[in-house]
């Protein structure tokens, strides 16, 4: 069966299509990889019967010829999005039992055009984290660990959703990415992480972290599997006030057209002292197969750069502080009565249902509001946000994407920077920007550092143009010839 | 009218300002589609959105904003074409999303201004600062169990206008006429019905009180009034308390209070030191809200004659006083009454017939000016019958109360108590000379010099008429048969 595991979503479909597998034959095979991998943790809940029927009625679509766009497709939900009937805690301790009578807009699409869910995928807690070791279920491991040596992170903030599409446990999974939380684990895992242009997947039953900032996107093996995914996830939905009308570019021309002729890109502050050497070649690397290629490289400067992290860690703290003062215990979630009195209700639900790193994002987001302090710190984030979008504006009127790595190093150990949350933080330098400027990014597996493990380049391009960002992804893909064959993966022998 | 108050130090001026917080007509929510009807059983009129469900999104109530605008032209306001909604964040049980929605830094409606006219005949213009669009939050039931308290959302999310005013306000009476007069506009517009004591309308007030040109003093906020009657009682017991305070040496505390409706006075609720910090920032689910000025036009296009317009023309075309003019637009549905009863007549008898005897009868019965038995056609037909001389003005009024009991017709009630007006110069003349034959003493003392006896005579003519004799008639009839 693991031979199933190592298609395509692309080459599954047609397979489907073709009638020479079938969608509970595939569905059960990524059922069982899951089982297998049971040790990576990258399902907080694998929903066995669910998928299976789901299965069957894409099984039966498929021979009534009425299959959509992702039949049989199975697929990993991160834990953020609310699915109905299905538990869904965004792995925090505050919000188990929770289970949504309601179905988020963008897996409901995903249900709609033929794809079979999975299950639940573990993530940091709400979503805040670099290394999914926030999660109230404990860290997603990632596969390319060595199974003689530390288990190593598998990123975050959607660590299960890398480890499974990495590890074969789903073909293809969602996550949603504030600050880097689909581009960073990708990065480390060896797959293709999208986020696409604020406002083309709707946020609503997605549980909220810093609602200027979050935006849902896809995780696939190949970039032809991410925008397969993607054109089913986005579209305009009225229930979300930031949702955009704009039509969606035609993928798959952008894909096939090479990049002859395009411009792209280089920020000279992306180049950091103290940047893992590996990194700095990969990035040559690239710049390199795309000149090959026929682009044209062209230095830009993108000088607030520098001010990116601190700004993010401003306003997605902020943001936070508000979206989560509706986890009180009132309506939904774990209520703890203590005391008599109701703060002291609301007191004891939230210290023990968030944990420290959601506690201390709520603490700095409160103190960014407070008065007094309003001014200097989120207005002035606000302002310093706005300068790095024209950085952005300035830079795409020359040049049609840019190139940059997508982490500063490969996955780390887990637990080896829990108690350092600034060198935490840090592992979203080149990420962060793009959400602050609501402009689409991807990261496409490139290479192997030193210890063999995935290296990622990152590809932005303006709002609205993931055309242009594919085009470039596909031609990292085929020149790098990159091969995700992670140790741990349900396709080798031993996990 | 001086408004300044005596004091045992010398006069103070009071200084007043206001908050009302009016419930928007509307069908949905301000941010959701449930339904805003009063009266629904608890959580009835409850979404996901309203609950604050993990995920849920506020999405704006088109309605609302509409509602908003018509509000700001009806007080003559600035409207901006572009409004930010600010997260205001607090806890509490009652507030699902652990913020409100409301309009912070840019409000829809800016500057304008309300008339107000008081009894003694003067008017004034109080300012408006701003109006803006906000969110409701739910209830708590305290009384309902013995150690918890329970929770109804309908409330939650319901679209609220808080309506800020200019501290021009200077006496309880003031601060009655505004919100009197506001809740009338309102009502006009149909933007808020107006209804105190479902909530509909809310107030939130704010005195000071200082020397006569001095700086303005510290104020205190009164908050969640709910009457007209309690507006008033807590100005003039805050205006008393803060006199007392300051005089004997002591200092106001900008602070909330509470005003006891079963004492009449007002007690502090939480110190400024205790306010909350609510944290504002602009709603991340939100995009600034943008209107057209063509919309503005057209929703401008669309407002109905309002309460000054109407009071001015009837002045001016009618020839009413500016008081009874007032009486007659403070309510819509009394302006719309009267210009049914009064079109085609004299504008100024139906205008008497209206603020006398109807509302005097519908004060005595208790009843409200939709409930009035005599309809405005009626009273119309009524005064026709007076100003054709069918009936005389004083028999009119036994028709009236007639007319108020059975809801009968003036016509009929006139013929079968056969009240018709005796016009008929043989008729009235027997009448006279049997008045004559009975008092000739009288006669011989009129004719002698005694000229005020003439009203003795005609009121005896009347009397054995039955009050049915055409008094005019009468008059002249008299006056030839005792030259």
């Amino acid at each position: 069966m693991s031979d199933l595991l190592q298609l395509s979503a692309v080459d599954a479909r047609a397979a489907l299509d073709a009638k020479e597998i079938t969608a509970t034959e595939l569905t059960q095979s990524y059922l069982d990889a899951a089982v297998q991998t049971e040790a990576l943790n990258n399902y907080v809940q694998l929903t066995h019967d669910k998928a299976l029927e789901m299965a069957a009625a894409s099984d039966a679509r498929l021979r009534a010829g009425t299959a959509g766009p992702l039949e049989g497709i199975p697929v990993g939900v991160k834990d953020l999005f609310c699915t109905e009937g299905v538990e869904t805690t965004a792995c925090s301790a505050i919000l188990k039992g929770f289970v949504p009578p309601y179905e988020s807009t963008v897996t409901s699409k995903l249900w709609a055009d033929g794809a079979v869910m999975l299950g639940k995928l573990n993530c940091d807690e709400f979503a805040m984290g670099s290394a999914n070791e926030t999660s109230v279920f404990g860290p997603a491991v990632n596969p390319w660990s060595q199974s003689d040596g530390p288990d190593l992170a598998a990123g975050g903030s959607s660590g299960g959703s890398a480890s499974a599409v990495a590890a074969q446990s789903a073909l293809l999974a969602t996550g949603t990415d504030t600050g880097g939380s689909i581009r960073q684990p990708a990065a480390f895992c060896g797959v293709v992480g999208m986020k696409p242009t604020y406002g083309r997947c709707s946020r609503w039953g997605i549980v909220a972290f810093a609602s200027s900032l979050d935006q849902a996107g896809p995780f696939a093996r190949t970039v032809a599997d991410s925008a397969l995914m993607f054109s089913s996830m986005a579209g305009f939905d009225a229930k979300d006030s930031t949702s955009t009308n704009s039509p969606l570019p035609d993928l798959a021309s952008a894909m096939a057209a090479g990049v002859k002729g395009m411009k792209i890109g280089i920020p000279v502050e992306y180049q950091r002292d103290g940047m893992d050497p590996a990194i700095t070649k990969l990035w040559e690397q690239g710049q390199a197969w795309l000149t090959d290629a026929g682009a044209e490289m062209v230095p830009i400067s993108l000088p607030h750069t520098a001010y990116a992290l601190p700004c993010y860690y401003i306003i997605a703290p902020a943001e936070a502080s508000s979206n989560l003062a509706r986890y009180d215990g009132v309506r939904y979630g774990q209520r703890i009565e203590e005391g008599g009195t109701l703060d002291d209700m609301y007191e004891a639900s939230r210290a023990a249902g968030f944990g420290e790193e959601v506690q201390r994002r709520i603490m700095i987001g409160t103190y960014a509001l407070s008065a007094g302090y309003y001014d200097a710190y989120y207005l002035k984030a606000q302002k310093v946000r706005r300068l790095i979008r024209n950085d952005f504006d300035a830079a795409f009127a020359g040049v049609d994407a840019i190139l940059t790595p997508a982490t500063p190093s490969a996955a780390f150990p887990l637990g080896v920077k829990q108690d350092d949350p600034i060198t935490m933080f840090l592992n979203d330098v080149f990420t962060v920007p793009a959400n602050l400027a609501g402009i689409p990014g991807m990261s496409v597996p490139a290479g192997l550092s030193s210890d063999g493990l995935p290296l990622g380049l990152q590809v932005l391009a303006g709002a609205f143009y993931e055309d242009k960002m594919y085009q470039v992804a596909k031609v990292i893909e085929t020149q790098s010839g990159f091969s995700g064959a992670p140790q741990r993966a349900a396709g080798r022998a031993h996990s | 009218m001086s408004n300044l108050v005596q004091g045992q130090t010398g006069e103070w001026e009071v200084v007043i300002g206001m908050e009302v917080h009016a419930q928007v007509t509307s069908h949905s929510k301000l941010f959701s589609g449930s339904s805003t009807a009063f009266g629904a059983g608890p959580n009835q009129n409850v979404s996901l959105v309203d609950a604050a469900m993990p995920g849920m999104l506020p999405v704006i109530n088109g309605a609302c904003v509409r509602q908003a605008i018509k509000t700001g032209l009806g007080l003559k306001a600035e409207i901006n074409l572009t409004s930010v909604f600010d997260r205001k964040n607090y806890f509490y049980a009652d507030l699902p999303q652990g913020y409100q929605i409301s309009q912070f830094k840019h409000p829809i409606v800016g500057e304008g201004v309300l008339t107000i006219e008081l009894s003694d005949g003067s008017s004034h213009a109080i300012g408006i600062e701003r109006l803006h669009l906000e969110q409701d939050a739910g209830k708590s039931l305290h009384d309902q169990h013995p150690s918890k308290s329970y929770i109804d959302l309908n409330r939650s999310g319901v679209a609220l206008m808080e309506i800020v005013s200019k501290p021009d306000l200077r006496s309880a009476e003031q601060a009655g006429a505004y919100i009197k007069k506001l809740r009338s506009i309102l009502r006009y517009l149909g933007t808020c019905d107006g209804n105190m004591e479902e909530g509909s309308l809310r107030a939130d007030v704010n005195v000071s009180v200082r020397k006569p040109g001095a700086p303005l003093g510290t104020r205190t906020e009164t908050k969640n009034l709910n009457s007209v009657r309690f507006i008033m009682q807590t100005i003039d017991a805050e205006v008393e308390r803060q006199i007392e305070v300051i005089e004997d040496g002591g200092e106001i505390f900008q602070e909330t209070r509470l005003f006891d409706t079963s004492t009449g006075m007002t007690r502090a609720m939480r110190s400024k030191e205790d306010a909350h910090d609510y944290r504002y920032f602009p709603d991340p689910d939100l995009l600034p809200l943008s209107v057209t000025q063509d919309y503005v036009d057209e929703i401008a296009a669309e407002l109905p004659e309002l309460p000054d317009d109407i009071r001015m023309r009837m002045v001016d075309e009618y020839g009413l006083s500016s008081y009874d003019a007032g009486v007659l637009t403070e309510e819509r549905e009394t302006a719309l009454f009267y210009e049914t009863a009064s079109a085609g007549r004299d504008r100024k008898i139906v205008a008497n017939w209206m603020s006398v005897e109807l509302f005097g009868a519908l004060n005595k019965a208790g009843k409200i000016l939709a409930e009035s038995p005599v309809s405005p056609a009626a009273l119309g037909e009524l005064v026709d019958l007076i100003t054709q001389g069918t009936i005389s003005g004083r028999i009119a009024k036994d028709v009236f109360a007639e007319m108020f009991e059975t809801g009968e017709a003036a016509a009929s009630i006139i013929e079968s108590k056969g009240l018709k007006q005796v016009s008929d110069t043989g008729a009235i003349e027997a009448l006279i000379d049997k008045v004559i034959a009975e008092n000739q003493d009288k006669v011989d003392e009129y004719r002698g010099g005694k000229d005020k006896l003439f009203g003795f005579f005609v009121g005896q003519t009347m009397k054995l008429s039955g009050g049915q004799a055409n008094p005019g008639m009468v008059n002249q009839m008299l006056k030839d048969k005792l030259k």
